[in-house]
Order: structure tokens, then sequence, then C-alpha cells
């Protein structure tokens, strides 16, 4: 046990703090960077980091409501999980730009448009696009930790008590349910948070670039060929740092304050309310965005040309798919994403196994949600200097390491409840037959679990493939995936290259989620009643 | 009396002389050239002239593939400092800029000996001359010009039959045509080439660019240009409120009929982008008329060289009219000639006049003047200083 929790705190704790600390000694004695443009990035990072937790919070109430009386539906979440960002953004950026697939469907004979109209959508300076692209990935991340905290509660009962007092459904939702759910939500709110507010690939595509958010400007630093601009890195990233300590703190504070003040609407009992249901708009919008910046990339990688205002291209031809160096970085994604993911199977089943032999749980999960809850620009470059004193040169190995960070939470998480879940009579009958705890693990609870381990696993490939910055600085841009690559090509001036990395990075995960769904039913094909178990 | 005849040719000569004596020499040899790897057709071109230099000379070329030019800089540096004054390993590298300047007041250099070869006859290496002085140094015939860059503009002729015809009219151009023409991000090379090249074109005083640029000097030499820039701006794409990443990207707005113009750092550039299918077929290039910035790649022998004569011979088949014209040849490589179309005898434009022609590739006399780059140092301060007026 002592072990188990040693091996965790060296592989995912520590690499987090070393990360910090390092930052710091970097940002040691430096004064504030007199940088152009650092007040304005400062305020379009506040914006669009918590302009995007908001807003998907405040889309997520309805949407979750909606959703869960629509289980159907919940299909639509799957893949709004797996897509990268990266493969988003461009999809999207794609889509609404001036020049954009959206405008071109419907110019010259609707708007009589021959030239693109001279309008401010990608990378508008206020980050609008930024915070709707983010928005994309985030709704259906807090929709899901939603549902997956109402399955603890009686939700049909109280709703049918509810509408019995005479509230609406939407009022039901709102008003006795969603507020026993937002105890489950506040840690993925502070997730997205930390997430948003030092996004890289996104803000890159989708994002203001004159002058861009603060985790931007911060790379730009950190990657510059002059190594003086190392320092005021670091002093921004802590400046970053103290920004998501301090939105914590505002959080919880406001929680507090909105808490009392919705107390007293909760008793004032108003009925009523609005009659509008926002939901299905706002669902058919999201799947309509997402779907149109698929079918975008598809058309891109596809076309021999497309000029403005055509609505299709010339022609489509596999030519960009022939001649594209895209198999050396997809195999890439593909050997990381492997070993991370198995990787991080490998230390969840000596956790979880640890517990069962040791009969206690191991009291570590701030540990564990660390790297997702301090943003990632802050400590990764501290990181990466931290390998090197290791001994460790920037490579494959520390992009694994660096990812290890950021999937084994999801991965443990994904698995712990079916694990813990598991009922005991069986692995108690093997005992009772003689098996030894790993015969009993290898035999019994393995294979009962292998619909879990599958998608946990398919999560932790996911992960894996979206990471960006977890690349780019441990691997010192030696290590290209298809994340990095998609971006990298996102600033040339084929759009059919990157459109095809791009929809390589979103197939990839999505593969993985299939897979995970196809491997039990297959592992159980004459196991009838195995299949129920996944 | 061949041998008088040989005499008095050799006595009449004696460059030739030595150039026969080099030839001989050379035969034989296998030339260690360290170039920068990282274009693959740049790497076929450099394994066709070996193919070439065999055939003729007897004389094969290594190509050493570097991922930076300070590399060799750095063997040869380092053989020096073991006072291994012959048989280094370094026989020719293809260098630039400050590279040069590192090597050239180190005394790593061997010549000088660009007049002694045949072919730079081809060359205007009259005073002053851009084949003369490599980002402001003069190269003082220690290193051989091979290819040009240079700056031009793109424009779709389909929309815009007319360019402005120098940098002064952009202001008056995009005041007619608002939102429809950008420039890259001065943080990135394209961006800050663009005001450098309005920089050269604007400066009241253009000599004074050739030194560093002191407190003094910038201030009096750009104020003429932010002049021009204020006025340019409110016309640019998006108000000048937002820049293209780079060329690249500017390419894909013209592309997307966002803007009305782009501009490269090499004449070839957009032709390519033609056959890619990233532009359309009525793009055309053109430059101001006063000319545009260029500069040009040399090779450079080191002090230590241990096959002279063999680089020798390959910097002048570098330089032979069939050479330059194939390099130019959009289907090889597209990277343009520097010899002068002045000197080039009638073989010699017959061999140019042979490459594929097409209407976005401009043939070299329509490339217009080469206009000096200014000292490093103005480049440096136009960037910063634009990052510090332009940005929010």
């Amino acid at each position: 046990m002592v072990f188990v929790a040693a091996l965790v705190l060296v592989l995912i704790g520590l690499p987090v703090l070393a990360g910090l600390g390092l930052t710091l000694a970097q940002a040691w004695g430096q004064g504030w960077p007199d940088l152009p443009g650092l007040a304005v990035g400062l305020r379009l990072t506040l914006v669009t980091g918590f302009g995007a937790t908001v807003l998907s919070l405040a889309v997520s109430v309805p949407l979750a409501r909606w959703l869960w009386a629509r289980g159907a539906a919940r299909g639509w979440l799957a893949p709004f999980l797996a897509v990268p960002h990266a493969a988003l953004g461009l999809g999207l950026g794609f889509l609404l730009a001036p020049s954009g697939w959206l405008v071109r469907l419907v110019s010259p004979w609707a708007t009589g448009w021959d030239l693109p109209p001279q309008l401010v959508t990608i990378g508008d300076p206020w980050g609008i696009t930024l915070i709707l692209g983010l928005m994309l990935k985030e709704v259906p991340f807090l929709m899901l930790v939603t549902l997956a905290a109402a399955v603890n509660l009686p939700v049909a009962r109280v709703m049918a008590e509810g509408r019995s007092l005479g509230y609406r459904p939407g009022q039901v939702w709102l008003r006795l349910i969603w507020p026993q759910l937002y105890p489950s939500l506040r840690l993925p709110l502070f997730i997205v948070l930390a997430f948003s507010l030092s996004v890289v690939d996104m803000a890159l595509l989708l994002g203001p670039s004159h002058p861009p958010t603060l985790a931007v400007q911060i790379l730009r630093l950190f990657t510059a060929p002059d190594p003086a601009l190392q320092g005021p890195a670091a002093m921004l990233s802590l400046l970053l740092l103290a920004v998501m300590a301090g939105a914590v703190g505002l959080w919880i504070g406001v929680e507090r304050a909105l808490a009392a003040l919705a107390r007293r609407w909760l008793r004032r009992g108003a009925r009523g309310g609005w009659r509008l249901d926002a939901a299905p708009v706002l669902a058919v919008s999201g799947v309509a965005l997402g779907t149109g910046a698929a079918g975008v990339l598809v058309l891109w990688s596809l076309a021999t040309r497309w000029y403005f205002p055509a609505a299709l291209p010339e022609g489509l031809s596999l030519a960009t798919w022939r001649t594209a160096r895209w198999v050396a970085p997809a195999a890439e994604t593909l050997l990381i994403g492997a070993a991370v993911t198995l990787a991080a199977l490998l230390l969840a089943l000596i956790w979880l196994e640890a517990e069962d032999r040791s009969g206690r749980r191991l009291r570590l999960g701030a540990l564990i949600a660390l790297p997702l809850l301090v943003p990632q620009i802050g400590f990764l470059q501290g990181l990466a200097t931290g390998y090197l004193h290791l001994g460790l040169p920037p490579g494959r190995v520390a992009v694994i390491w660096a990812e290890l960070l950021f999937v084994f939470p999801y991965v443990l998480l994904a698995l712990a409840g079916p694990w813990r879940a598991l009922e005991p009579q069986q692995v108690i009958a093997a005992a009772s037959l003689g098996a030894g705890p790993w015969r009993r693990l290898w035999r019994i609870k393995l294979p009962l679990l292998a619909g879990p381990l599958a998608t946990a696993a398919a999560i932790g490939f996911a992960v894996s493939a979206a990471q960006f910055l977890a690349v780019l600085l441990p691997g010192a841009g030696r290590v290209q995936v298809l994340a990095t690559e998609a971006v990298a090509l996102a600033s040339g001036a084929d759009r059919r290259l990157s459109a095809l990395h791009g929809l390589l990075l979103a197939a990839l995960p999505m593969i993985g989620y299939a897979a995970a769904l196809w491997l039990p039913l297959w592992l159980w094909r004459d196991r009838a009643a195995m299949k129920g178990a996944a | 009396m061949r041998l008088l005849l040989a005499a008095l040719i050799c006595a009449a000569s004696p460059a030739l002389a030595d150039w026969s004596e080099t030839l001989a020499a050379a035969r034989g040899q296998t030339v260690y050239w360290h170039a920068w790897g990282g274009d693959p057709r740049t790497n076929a071109f450099i394994e066709r002239v070996s193919d070439r230099a065999e055939a003729a000379y007897g004389v094969r070329i290594e190509h050493v593939k570097l991922s930076d030019t300070a590399e060799a800089v750095a063997r040869v540096r380092a053989e020096k400092a073991a006072d291994q004054s012959e048989g280094g390993a370094v026989d020719l590298i293809w260098i630039n800029g400050p590279n040069f300047l590192a090597m050239k007041d180190e005394g790593l250099l061997h010549g000088p000996f660009v007049a002694d070869l045949p072919n730079a006859a081809y060359l205007d290496l009259s005073e002053g001359a851009p084949a003369t002085r490599d980002f402001t140094v003069p190269v003082e015939g220690l290193e051989v010009p091979w290819r040009l860059a240079k700056f031009v503009f793109a424009h779709d002729a389909a929309r815009l039959p007319m360019m402005p015809r120098d940098m002064a009219d952009f202001p008056e151009w995009a005041a007619e045509h608002p939102g429809r023409m950008t420039h890259p991000n001065p943080a990135n090379f394209m961006g800050a080439t663009f005001l450098k090249q309005a920089l050269v074109s604007l400066a009241p005083d253009p000599a004074v660019l050739a030194l560093p640029a002191t407190d003094e000097t910038y201030g009096a030499q750009t104020a003429p240009l932010w002049k021009w820039y204020d006025a340019l701006r409110p016309n640019l794409w998006r108000e000048g409120r937002a820049f293209p990443e780079n060329e690249s990207v500017q390419a894909q707005l013209l592309a997307d009929g966002e803007i009305d113009i782009a501009m490269f750092f090499d004449p070839g550039a957009p032709a390519a982008l033609v056959a890619q299918g990233v532009l359309p077929e009525t793009v055309r290039v053109s430059v101001p008329e006063a000319g545009s910035l260029g500069n040009i790649s040399f090779v450079a022998i080191p002090f230590n060289a241990a096959h002279r004569e063999g680089a020798e011979v390959i910097a002048n088949l570098l330089l032979a009219p069939e050479v330059q014209a194939e390099m130019q040849n959009i289907e090889v490589l597209g990277a343009y000639s520097v010899l002068d179309p002045a000197r080039l005898d009638a073989p010699a434009r017959a061999a140019f006049a042979a490459i594929p022609q097409a209407p976005n590739l401009p043939g070299l006399d329509e490339l217009g003047p080469t206009l000096p780059e200014p000292h490093p140092s103005w480049m440096t301060r136009l960037a910063e200083d634009w990052a510090r007026r332009m940005t929010p």
C-alpha cells in the first residue's frame, strides 16, 4: 500500500510539483515583463476562460435535463467527448471563417457576396469564436458529469413530485434536482476553468492573434530562440497560476453568495417561468456545428481545388491522402497513445487491486486531480527542465510521462466506479475454491471488467491524442503527433493538408471508442450473460 | 608549336592556366558539401549537380545534410583551434549572413577565389552590386553566389488588374480598396521584410541603412515609413487589427478571396502554389518599379578544405548558365538565378529561354532591380518598434 502510494506520488504528483517549483525558480527575481499586448492578453484570457466556463455551465443545465429524458440522444455526446480540441478548432475555423463553408453555402445566391464579406469571425478580437469552440467541447463534458451524478438521485420521483407541485419540468430540474447535483460538478468545473485559462491549440486556431491570449504569449516566449525570454515566460506562467488560484477562490465566494440568494428564490417558490425550452435549439446547433466541422474537414481533405464562393470543391480526389506525409505523425500518435494508455491502465489496476487487498481506500484524490487543476502551461515547461535534470532528454519518453499526468486521472476515474461496483460473490467463490489473489485478479476480475477496461482505454487514448502542450514542451518540437502537426499545418498555405491531419486526429479517438464498444461483444460472443456488463 | 601556343595562352591568361591546373587536381575528388538538408527539392538539385560534375570533371558531391549551418561553422572552428590547417572535413558550405560574417572575421575561409572562376564572368561583381554583399557584409571574393531570394507581390489578375506601382502608392490603393490588403505579422520574417521593403523605398537616405542602426539614424530614417504606415493601416484587412501569421496564411487569404495581394520572398513561390492547386491560375507576380529587396545564398570554402580544387570546380559549375537555368526551372527547383541577365551570351540566353515559362513565373529580367538588404539591426528594431506601436 505504501509502495503504491509512493509510486503514484512519484509518477503523477511529483512531476507537477517539480514543474511548478522549477517554473517558480525560473521566474525568481524577474520583474514585471514589459511586453506589448500583455494587458490585453491577460484580459482576453480572463474573458475567454471565465466566459467559456460560465457559459458552458449555463448551457449544460437545460441540456442535461433534456438529455436525461432522451437516452437515445446521449449517443451524440461520445463523438464530442472524443474529438480533440485541435481537430474541432480546425474544422470550426474552416466552417465559420468569412470565406468558410457556411458563407460559401449561401453565397452568392442568397447573400449577393461574390467576395467574402468583411466580417470578423474567426480570430475575433473579443475571443467569441474561441469561447464557442471551447463550449462545444466543455458542454458535453459537463453534461456527462451531470448525468453521471443524476444516476445517484431518484430523478424520476423528484420530477414527478415537482410536477405535482405545479412546476414546469425545466423548473423542477433547476430548482430541485440540479442544486443536488452541483457538488459533483464543482471539481469538473475547476478542471474546465483551468483548461480554458491555459488552452493553446484552440486559441491558436480560433482565438485573436494581435495580441493573443496570455497562454499563447507564454508559449511564444518559451519557444523563442532567445533564451533571455524564458524568465519572463516563467513569470507570466506564475501570473496564470495566480489567476487560477484567484478564480477558484472567487468561484467559491460567488457560489456561496448565489446559494444564499437562490435559497430565498427557492423558498418564494414562484411557479411559471419560461415556457420556451432552449434545450432542443442548443442541442441541434451544437450538433450542427460539430457535424459541419467534421464535414468541412472531409471535403477539404478530398478537394482538388475549392475557391470562394463555390459551395463544394471543384473536384474530389485522394491525391492529398496519397502524397501527404501523415503516416509518421499518425503512427507516433498511436504509439504514444498506446504507451500512455497502457501505463495508465496498469497504474490504475495496481491502485485498485492494492485497495482490494488492503481493504482500505488510497487517499490521494487531490493529488491525482492536480495535473488537471493547474493550468498546463504553468508547469509543463518547468517539468521539461526537470526531466533534463533527471537525464531524460526531450523526446518520446518525456512526452509519454507528461501525458500520463493527464491521462491517468481519467482512466482511474473510468475504471474505479465499475471496479468498486463489482459484485464480490464471484471473487469470494473463486477464493473459496482456492484461487489466490493473482488468480482471482487474472481469471475473475479482469474478464468481468473487460468492458470497463476497454472503455477506460478508449478514454485514455482520446485524452492522449488530444494533448498539445504536453507534446510540444516536453518534446521540444522533436516529437510530431497529429495534434501538433494539424496546428502547425494550419499556418501553412495548403488547407487540404491541415484538414487531412485534423480529420485523422478526430478519427483515431472515435475509432478507439468504437473498438471499446465492440471488443467486449467480440470477447464474449458465446457468453450471453457477460454482454450486459460493459 | 602546340607547347608554344599553350605557353602563350598561359602567359596571356594566368587565371585560365590556373583553372586547368585546378581541374586536373580536382579530378577524382569527392567534395563534402555541408548544406542545410531541410528542403527535398534542394537536396535533389544537389544530386543533379553531383551527376553533372562527375560526368564533366570527375568530381563527386557528398551532400552532408545539416539541420543548422552553424554546425559546419563550429566544425571548421574546432579544426582551426586544433591547428588542423589541411585535410579539413568540410569542403564547401551553403552559407549566409551571420555565419559568413563569423567565418570571415575568424579567418576560417579560403580565398579570395571568386574572380578566378571562369563562370564569374556572368556575375555582376561591380562595386555595391547585390552579389558582392551578404547582408551588408562585403563578400570580398570569399564566397560564390548561387541562388537568389527576392521580395515579390502576388495578386489575382482576374480580380485585380492593376497593382500599386511602388511602395509609396499603397496607402492610396488601400483607401480605394479598403480591407483588401494586409501583410504578415512583423514578428514573422515575411512581415518584417514587408516593413523593410517599405523602409528602403521611403528612407530619406538609403545609404545609411547599410550601417548598424543607431537611435538617431533609426528615428530619422523610419519617420516617413511610420507616416506611410499610419495612412495605410486603417484600410488594411480587418482594419489593421489582425494580421496573418506568415506568408502562407496570407496566401490562403488570397486564395479565399479575402484579400487581393500576397507577398513572398521567392519569385517562384506563387507558381508553385498554383501548381499545388492552392492559388488560382490567374495569380500573377509583380515587383515595385523601384525594385525590391533580395538576398543571395552563397557557397564558401573553408581555409583547410581537404578537396579545395573540387570545391572550386563545384562552385564554378553552380554558376554555369545551364546549371543556373536548370535551378530556375520550376519543375526542378524553381530558385532564381544569380546571373546578371545583361552579361549572358547567346547560348546562355537560350538555356534560360528553354525552361518552362508560365504567366505566373516572371523571367529573370522581369524581376526588376534588387535593392540591398539593410544592416540586420534595422529589421530587429523595425519588428520591435512595430509591436510597440501597433499592439493594443
